[in-house]
């Protein structure tokens, strides 16, 4: 299983940060969504995954080598949760941007480097 | 005891107030006493910090390493401090410039998310609880750079999030890497982890990620370019509170993560931090010297001081250390102040471009005075507080044996001064160009320059009390050298 989600993390890195490189705002996103979620997989899978076992478990205290380990769970839950923010954000920032100037192309956002 | 939990809470019950009141007036009376109310919390921290040398609070009732631990030191004392004191000065500040005004209550919220976001990464214990802290600065500081929504400020602010969510990914990447590693978050049972453990090949890896991460967020070389295409902006008030605020606490965090617990390769980190603080200082230095928009100007120098921190870091003795917390104090408040006399100037003059500028020495004397205190303070000419930043950093080099660095620091003090000259001749002494004469005001009135003149006050107190505030920073500095009272008053060990 491990490294099933491991390819998978790198191939939703290496999908981000070809998305990163377009030239389109609405694919930057998208590169950002892919490394995100990538990033979310990596911290679940660092700190090992245990097959088939619940994070808790009822009444007796079980062998902690097999109940899986639940901090990393919370963790990503919450960076899932800050994500999805950043990304109605972002989304938010995007469509204002294409209201005010009517394009989507990142080669027109330089008018801030300009001396 | 619970006054540690406060930095953060104060902001939160501010958002809440202002969430209800809509009205401007109210808002910014309200604001400010806030603001106040926490500068007073903050200073009591600092003195109550100086007794019992680290304060610890567990959220929940959980004890570390279970639960978020709350954490305050000296460094985290100080750096409360200044940020209060920056706080009040902008709030007074935001009350004449910032100028949409149906949008003014707006600014308070999100002014006191990010005031609660920088609070609280500066006072946790806690890895992932830093990530968070993080990200709720960056979210206020998203809409901040946004409100107004002008074409420009759109461009910059998509910069900005582009490469500070990027920061944001290497951040959480390295933490997860550090949990698989180590099995905790909490900072201090890291150190006590990691600090006798020389493996360094593992815990590289997560050092490298959060290094980048923290590397973008306080705008070092190979990494600030979000940096100048967007400072320039926003609102004046809103550049000044970032140039105050936001690169300092990557700078925090970045002091923190490798004086605690990333000591493995000394010899590698070191040298590396050295260079990059060289390239930062000169890179940042030069850049500013081509521009004429004193934003512009002011964005670079930014990323040229940062490079002084990072310096102090990279010589890693009790003293370099202290003079990079001495130099980030010093910066805070002389970098937002300068800010803030470029929206006075553009107030009077009608512009931020110095070819557009001048005549204010003999119309605005005052505005004169304000500005050359923090200007000379930056360039670091006695007995202003950037001097004996300076000195410390530099003699702390000589100490050590990094004579290369240092030499790099003062001569990028020359470049300071030149650009700190370039403001001082073009804006003050030069007379007001013909074309631009109608734009002249010489009107003044006391809430705009007061928060100037309150920064200036605390650059010049700083640099004549700069004994006892030095012996003070000396015990941060050493407490950092030596995490062992900080790893067993947070384990209760």
């Amino acid at each position: 299983m491990e490294i099933i989600l491991a390819i998978l993390t790198g191939v939703l890195y290496t999908a981000g940060v070809y998305m990163l490189l377009r030239r389109s705002i609405l694919k930057f996103i998208i590169g950002i969504i892919f490394l995100s979620n990538a990033t979310n997989l990596l911290v679940f899978l660092a700190a090992g995954i245990v097959q088939g076992s619940p994070a808790f478990v009822d009444g007796k205290a079980a062998d902690s080598s097999l109940i899986a380990d639940p901090l990393p769970q919370a963790l990503v839950l919450t960076a899932i949760v800050i994500g999805l923010g950043i990304i109605v954000f972002t989304l938010a920032l995007k469509y204002k941007y294409f209201q005010l100037t009517g394009t989507d192309d990142l080669d027109q956002v330089k008018q801030t480097d300009k001396p | 005891m619970n006054a540690i939990a406060l930095p953060i809470l104060i902001p939160l019950i501010m958002m809440v107030i202002l969430m209800i009141v809509r009205n401007n007036k109210a808002a910014q009376w309200i604001s400010s006493a806030g603001t106040i109310a926490l500068f007073v919390l903050s200073v009591y921290l600092l003195l109550e910090v100086n007794q019992k040398e680290v304060m610890v609070l567990y959220l929940g009732g959980w004890e570390a390493p279970f639960g978020i631990t709350l954490v305050i030191d000296r460094l985290s004392a100080v750096m409360l401090s200044t940020t209060a004191l920056i706080g009040f000065a902008i709030a007074v500040y935001a009350t004449k410039f910032f100028t949409p005004a149906h949008r003014e209550s707006r600014f308070y919220f999100f002014f006191f998310a990010l005031l609660m976001g920088v609070n609280g990464a500066f006072i946790t214990g806690d890895v992932f609880n830093l990530y968070v802290w993080f990200e709720v600065m960056l979210m206020s500081s998203f809409v901040l750079i946004t409100l107004g929504s002008k074409r420009a400020q759109l461009e910059g602010a998509i910069k900005y999030l582009a490469l500070n969510l990027i920061g944001s990914m290497f951040f959480l990447a390295g933490l997860g890497l550090l949990y698989g590693k180590t099995g905790t978050l909490n900072m201090a049972h890291l150190a006590q982890i990691l600090i006798d453990d020389r493996n360094a090949i593992l815990m590289n890896t997560s050092a490298v990620l959060f290094f980048i991460a923290f590397g973008i967020k306080a705008a070092v070389f190979p990494l600030f370019f979000w940096l100048p295409a967007s400072y320039h902006t926003p609102n004046i008030t809103v550049s000044s509170l970032f140039a105050g605020l936001l690169t300092k606490v990557g700078v925090y965090a970045l002091i923190r993560f490798f004086t605690l617990f990333f000591v493995q390769e000394p010899a590698f980190w070191h040298n590396l931090l050295l260079v990059i603080a060289g390239f930062t200082m000169v890179i940042g230095g030069m850049s500013a010297s081509i521009y004429y928009d004193s934003r512009r100007i002011l964005s670079y120098h930014i990323i040229s001081q940062i490079g002084y921190m990072v310096m102090g870091l990279g010589i890693f003795t009790p003293l370099a250390i202290a003079g990079a917390i001495f130099f980030t104090i010093h910066n805070m408040l002389a970098k937002t102040n300068v800010f803030l006399v470029a929206g006075i100037i553009r107030k009077l003059r009608g512009s931020f471009d110095l070819k557009k500028v001048g005549g204010l020495f003999n119309s605005n004397p005052a505005v004169a005075v304000v500005f050359i205190i923090p200007g000379l303070a930056l360039a670091g000419v006695p007995p202003v507080s950037g001097f004996f930043a300076k000195f410390i950093l530099i003699k702390a080099g000589f100490d050590a044996g990094q004579y290369l660095i240092s030499g790099v620091a003062i001569l990028t003090g020359m470049l300071t001064l030149y650009s700190m000259i370039k403001i001082w001749n073009e804006a003050f002494l030069k007379a007001q160009p013909k074309e631009y004469e109608k734009e002249v005001k010489t009107r003044v009135t006391f809430a705009e320059i007061f928060p100037s003149a309150l920064l200036a006050m605390a650059s010049l107190l700083l640099g004549i009390f700069a004994s006892p505030v030095f012996n003070y920073i000396m015990k941060a500095a050493e407490q950092l050298s030596d995490p062992v009272n900080y790893i067993t008053s947070v384990l209760n060990l």
